[in-house]
């Protein structure tokens, strides 16, 4: 039995290390996504069998795996079907809260109940308070950051000020004064409940002060937790399949986090303790008033694009949020149609978080090979006739290429400026989230057509059929 | 019980280092499928609430704690698996359905 134990373990770890490494490439991303199913899969039918054929389980038991079983998949199936692709980032966050929640809860039973384990003493009582603590931190972190990300949820103003410092250091002293008196009473209840409640509060601590557009990272490095919370119930129940997933994923999502930091031109320690990029702006520069501003009409625009031979499209935040990209494909479509060549440029932090652009696109219906990643579209710019900004902002300012005292300096960016003519669609003359000026507003080959993006390209869609662009 | 847990700490290192590997270069189009798909496979706990279940010696509050540790892991595991399948379905499809055109 023991063998066979081995095996299934052997084969559920070789699998879902493939599917990680197979969920980096765009071609076998899906079938890897579907290996590590399997691989989860086979693991709890390998748990089931081996107590099956050793202590057995009881029918209570079987019960409540039922139970437990039909909430939890049911509900996960339904959210996973009926969740809109523009909200991703929240779902990856309450799914992963739950997974931290999962681990907390198993901590606290093998807390309260001797569950006849292997791991015993300091070793059992260590394990159980780091999953605790991490996976307290995961649950309340994840709510958080998915109720900001929503918008039900605001940050208080001492949030923002130095005073959190104080809150949280206390919340980590006061984690820290509950972990070592659970280790050193051995098993205190008191302790232990202190540490629920101080770091599910640190949790909660450390997120809400973090701006909006900072979020995906933050979620990135709280899945990074939930695989160390993991591993730690691997040590409280003694399974080693547990601790080798947990530390892939926690090792793995760790990665992750530095790749998106890296696109934003962002520091972890500037994420998580810095606050809103924001503050940093008023005092570094970076400001002034705009001096050079045209807008100029759809109809404008529309002529402007009935005439050109070469079209990007770059999309932002801000297209995700009006729901503009059923719209745009539309545009696109037609102009195609016209025998224009149109492709997008897509900046690598693009929409609430890396990747999300493509997945919103993709939802659209747009050719995947149109979407044209920063290193392939920047030399490509000086041959292009219209570029054609879409509710981004930062992503194009060339102040990160030209203005070393700039915030936004040493950020990569695209060229955008080089095209011959720039539009720019934007609801207002408002700041992107970083809060600096844009200078790419300022120059000569740039127009502003204010209003709401989907609006904006509804009204353009129907200007080009009247120009009777795309129709032969 | 000590060579298990230096079993355990051997396995945690290999793991670590494993997972530090695997993701070398990722597209950015990949991040958030990736994210998404680690996420579910984090859910992992499963294993550790039906261990919970299954050692409770029929207690009910263990029981209980265990099925809804159970349904919070499952919760991750199946609804991450499944909107990570969601968003990548919508690249794989593109290439075929453009020919149709």
């Amino acid at each position: 039995m023991d063998f066979l134990k081995y095996a299934v373990e052997l084969v559920a770890v070789l699998l879902l290390a493939l599917g990680i490494k197979g969920l980096s490439k765009v071609r076998s991303a899906r079938s890897a996504n579907q290996l590590a199913a399997v691989a989860m899969a086979l693991a709890v039918l390998g748990l089931l069998i081996n107590y099956l054929g050793t202590s057995g389980i009881s029918a209570a038991a079987w019960t409540w795996i039922i139970i437990g079983t039909l909430i939890g998949g049911v509900l996960g199936a339904i959210t996973a079907q009926r969740v809109p692709m523009t909200s991703m980032p929240e779902t990856v966050a309450l799914f992963n809260g739950c997974g931290g929640m999962s681990s907390l809860l198993v901590a606290l039973a093998a807390a309260f109940f001797p569950l006849q384990l292997e791991a015993a003493g300091l070793v059992a009582v260590v394990s159980i308070v780091i999953s605790v603590f991490v996976g307290a931190i995961t649950f309340t972190g994840s709510i958080v950051a998915m109720a900001k990300l929503q918008g039900w949820l605001s940050t208080p103003a001492w949030m923002q000020s130095k005073a959190r410092h104080v809150v949280n250091i206390a919340l980590a002293v006061a984690s820290l004064v509950a972990a070592i008196k659970l280790i050193t009473d051995g098993n205190g209840t008191q302790g232990l409940w202190l540490l629920v409640v101080a770091s599910g509060l640190l949790g909660i601590g450390v997120t809400l002060p973090i701006g909006g557009a900072d979020m995906p990272v933050v979620i990135s490095l709280l899945n990074s937790y939930s695989g160390v919370a993991a591993a730690a119930a691997g040590f409280v129940v003694g399974s080693q399949l547990l601790i080798v997933a947990g530390a892939m994923v926690g090792a793995a999502g760790l990665i992750l986090t530095q790749v998106m930091c890296n696109g934003m031109n962002r520091s972890l320690v500037s994420v998580l303790f810095g606050g809103a990029l924001g503050a940093s702006a008023a005092s570094g520069g970076g400001g002034g008033e705009y001096t050079n501003i045209t807008s100029c009409s759809v109809e404008e625009c529309a002529l402007t694009l009935e005439a050109a031979e070469r079209v990007v499209i770059v999309p932002g935040y801000g297209l995700a949020v009006a729901q503009a990209q059923h719209t745009l494909r539309e545009v696109t479509r037609s102009l195609e149609a016209a025998g224009i060549q149109v492709d997008y440029a897509i900046h690598p932090v693009a929409g609430r978080m890396p990747g999300h652009m493509n997945v919103l696109l993709a939802e659209a219906d747009v050719p995947y090979e149109q979407l044209k990643e920063m290193d392939v579209i920047n030399p490509e710019f000086p041959a292009t006739d219209v570029v054609l900004v879409l509710g981004a902002n930062d992503v194009v300012n060339p102040q990160a290429k030209n203005d070393p005292n700039s915030p936004l300096y040493g950020m990569p960016v695209l060229d955008v400026q080089q095209a011959r003519t720039v539009f720019v669609v934007k609801r207002g003359m408002s700041a992107g989230y970083s809060g600096i000026k844009n200078d790419l507003f300022d120059l000569g080959n740039t127009s502003m057509v204010f209003g709401d993006a989907k609006k904006v390209l509804g009204d353009l869609l129907g200007e080009l059929k009247e120009l009777g662009v795309g129709k032969k | 019980m000590e060579t298990s847990f230096v079993e355990f700490l051997w396995v945690l290192l290999l793991g670590s280092l494993l997972g530090l590997e695997l993701i070398g270069k990722v597209p950015p189009t990949l991040h958030t499928p990736l994210m998404s798909g680690a996420n579910a496979i984090s859910g992992i706990t499963v294993l550790a609430a039906l261990t919970a279940i299954i050692r409770s010696g029929d207690n009910l509050v263990l029981l209980i704690l265990g099925a809804v540790s159970l349904g919070f892991a499952l919760f991750n595991v199946i609804g991450g698996f499944l909107v990570t399948d969601r968003m990548l379905a919508m690249f794989s499809r593109k290439p075929a359905r453009k020919e149709n055109r």
